[in-house]
């Protein structure tokens, strides 16, 4: 468990909430360590770039619109230059010699992948001689799945996402209104049921085949969302091992059918709960950014422009020298995590002041006799490389815990949930200023866990056209997306939007910055409930007893 | 007999490798088909190929003009909730 990058309590904070994959075998987990898709933690580290070579698709979803060309755009589907295979292999080599925490190329699009194997295949093919490091993902609607699974495994990639909105024909007829199958065009019931068919079938094939599979989901208000939760549970038992619920992006402007005929987006409280009610059966996704089939950089940002095939071309690269430093920041990246992983262990082993070092810590202060205390270091620290599974929090504790204190605490604190927004532009720390942050990422606190929910844009899906959004100003917009927040973490704010938070009930917060986000989110939630900031009176008493 | 693409063509390549007579050609602004060449998949397939597969309304023509994929066809959009979304767009 010690040696691999992964091992053991090296996944994440122990016992905590971060970990959504710790109870995975060690195989899988080492697998994923550095996928930043498929691992919440690494998507801190790491980056992923996209290229745009599968034009072609063999189906039409009712949230997409095949005319893909709107550089303002930032959704599935969307590119601003298609590539050959050629073009994307020198696009790729180029993006993680300038980017080297580069780890995963994927391909998605804008059709689907496989309904172009050739261009797709191609890329992959010269990828796996050219850069062997980078792990390689593509994505499908898994219509033609079945009989391309065994190119797929021959080529080396290992993580498929598969686009699954449905299990049900009926539903599915109200989000594909047509599939290319058996060269026809077949619609309605029948297509759907088609379809359901091949992406079941090439799951249960790519699972036996130890391929690591992923399922997206749209959760569409009204189509299908009581309906994801059997999907997932149908997903799970098939073999698939993550469960990523996106909501629907439905603008008229899109001049998709949903779009056009009203269907509205779910709001975030409706796919948080969706996300939860799921969670029971799989490990959910939550750090998705629904981003463009030519995005490239870290999940929250899009460095594409500065890679169009005019200025790859002026680029001059050594690609062996490119592969070592990647090497090196990799390693680099590993130690550094491990350190905040020791760190956050360090804390839980030594702490017993007042400030709230870590996740583990504030559970710790729980009403609890002394000896309580002891047993619930032990449970926590046995329960790191075991079992603790994020969906059901802290519950290495809340188990050592007589049954008496655990029933008294949740009736005082565990109602008691505040959601934090933290800025950060990646290393799994508070590190951007407030004014520059394009997205936040939102934890929900509670006396035992933090855990993160969900990402807030800060910024219109369309900026450069004035057709695209609604004109309000840039901080009108960020309070808005930050609503329902306690608190915003940034390195630094300016004083403009600081008062604009505070009257919005939302407390601005630069002292942490550099801390790692889980323990200063952790340390927040206990400064605020103990100032008695909030309304109920001294609510966190029982924490500094 | 041959059937035609017009400027809606997204160049999306769906159509090129499906047809049958290799009578599609990949250009600009749009991809194009050879008249000399299409054959309609006569003999070939029971559904002309490139219709079967083209997702946008209108961008292929039968030999008389007429488009194969009417407008409202494929997207389920009527074409009139289309027409004054566009309209509403325009006018913001």
């Amino acid at each position: 468990m010690e040696g691999g990058p992964a091992g053991g309590c090296a996944s994440s904070s122990c016992g905590g909430s971060s970990d959504k994959l710790a109870h995975l075998p060690e195989a899988i987990r080492a697998k994923v360590n550095d996928h930043p898709c498929f691992s919440e933690d690494a998507h801190h580290h790491y980056a992923r770039m996209h290229v745009a070579v599968a034009p072609a698709c063999n189906i039409q979803c009712h949230y997409c619109n095949r005319k893909y060309d709107c550089s303002n755009e930032s959704r599935p589907g969307v590119v601003s230059e298609l590539l050959t295979p050629e073009q994307a292999v020198q696009k790729t080599l180029a993006v993680a010699a300038a980017i080297p925490q580069m780890s995963v190329l994927g391909i998605a699009g804008p059709g689907d992948p496989l309904a172009n194997p050739e261009r797709t295949l191609a890329t992959f093919r010269a990828l796996s001689e050219k850069a062997p490091d980078i792990k390689l993902c593509v994505s499908t609607n898994g219509l033609a799945l079945p009989e391309l699974v065994d190119e797929i495994c021959q080529h080396n990639i290992d993580h498929v996402t598969i686009t699954i909105n449905c299990v049900d024909p009926e539903i599915g007829a109200k989000i594909y209104p047509w599939i290319f199958w058996n060269n026809r065009r077949i619609k309605g019931v029948k297509a759907a049921r088609i379809l359901i068919e091949q992406q079941q079938k090439g799951l249960a094939m790519l699972a036996e085949r130890g391929v690591l599979v992923k399922v997206n989901s749209v959760l569409i208000p009204g189509v299908n969302d009581e309906h994801l939760k059997e999907v997932s549970r149908v997903v799970k038992a098939k073999g698939a091992f993550l469960h990523n619920v996106m909501p629907l992006i439905a603008e008229a402007e899109h001049g998709t059918f949903y779009g056009l005929m009203g269907q509205r987006g779910p709001t975030h409280d409706e796919l948080q709960a969706l996300q939860d009610a799921c969670s029971g059966d799989m490990a959910m996704m939550r750090h998705c950014r629904q981003c463009r089939a030519d995005a490239v950089g870290m999940l929250g940002e899009d460095r594409g422009a500065e890679f169009s095939v005019e200025k790859i071309g002026q680029m001059d690269i050594d690609y062996a020298a490119a592969m070592e430093r990647r090497a090196a920041v990799h390693a680099e990246i590993e130690a550094k995590r491990q350190a905040q992983r020791e760190a956050s262990q360090q804390a839980v082993q030594t702490s017993g002041g007042e400030v709230f070092v870590a996740l583990d810590s504030l559970t710790r202060r729980r009403p609890a006799a002394p000896s309580t205390e002891v047993n619930a270091m032990s449970a926590a620290t046995s329960a790191s490389d075991t079992t603790a599974f994020a969906t059901h929090p802290a519950t290495p504790l809340a188990a050592a815990q007589p049954a008496s204190s655990r029933a008294k605490a949740k009736a005082g604190n565990a109602s008691r949930r505040l959601r934090i927004a933290v800025a950060s532009s990646g290393s799994g720390v508070i590190n951007q200023h407030f004014g520059h942050a394009r997205e936040f990422l939102v934890y929900e606190a509670d006396a035992e866990d933090v855990r993160f929910i969900g990402t807030r844009r800060v910024q219109a899906y369309c900026t450069g056209d004035e057709t695209c959004g609604e004109a309000e100003s840039a901080l009108a917009g960020t309070l808005r997306a930050l609503e329902g927040c306690a608190a915003v973490l940034c390195s630094k704010i300016g004083i403009e939007p600081w008062d604009a938070l505070e009257a919005a009930g939302i407390a601005p917060n630069g002292e942490h910055a550099m801390e790692p986000i889980e323990t200063a989110v952790a340390a927040v939630y206990a400064e605020l409930t103990a100032s008695g900031a909030l309304d109920q009176a001294e609510p966190m008493s029982a924490l500094s007893a | 007999m041959a059937y035609q693409i017009t400027d809606g063509c997204v160049n999306c390549w769906a159509c090129e490798p499906l047809c049958p007579s290799q009578a599609i050609q990949a250009a600009k602004p749009h991809f194009i088909i050879d008249p000399s060449q299409c054959s309609e998949c006569a003999g070939d397939f029971a559904e002309p190929q490139c219709a079967s597969i083209c997702p946008i309304e209108g961008a292929i023509l039968d030999a008389s003009g007429i488009p194969m994929n009417p407008p409202g066809s494929l997207t389920g959009i009527p074409p009139e909730r289309m027409a004054a979304a566009r309209a509403e767009i325009r006018a913001r």
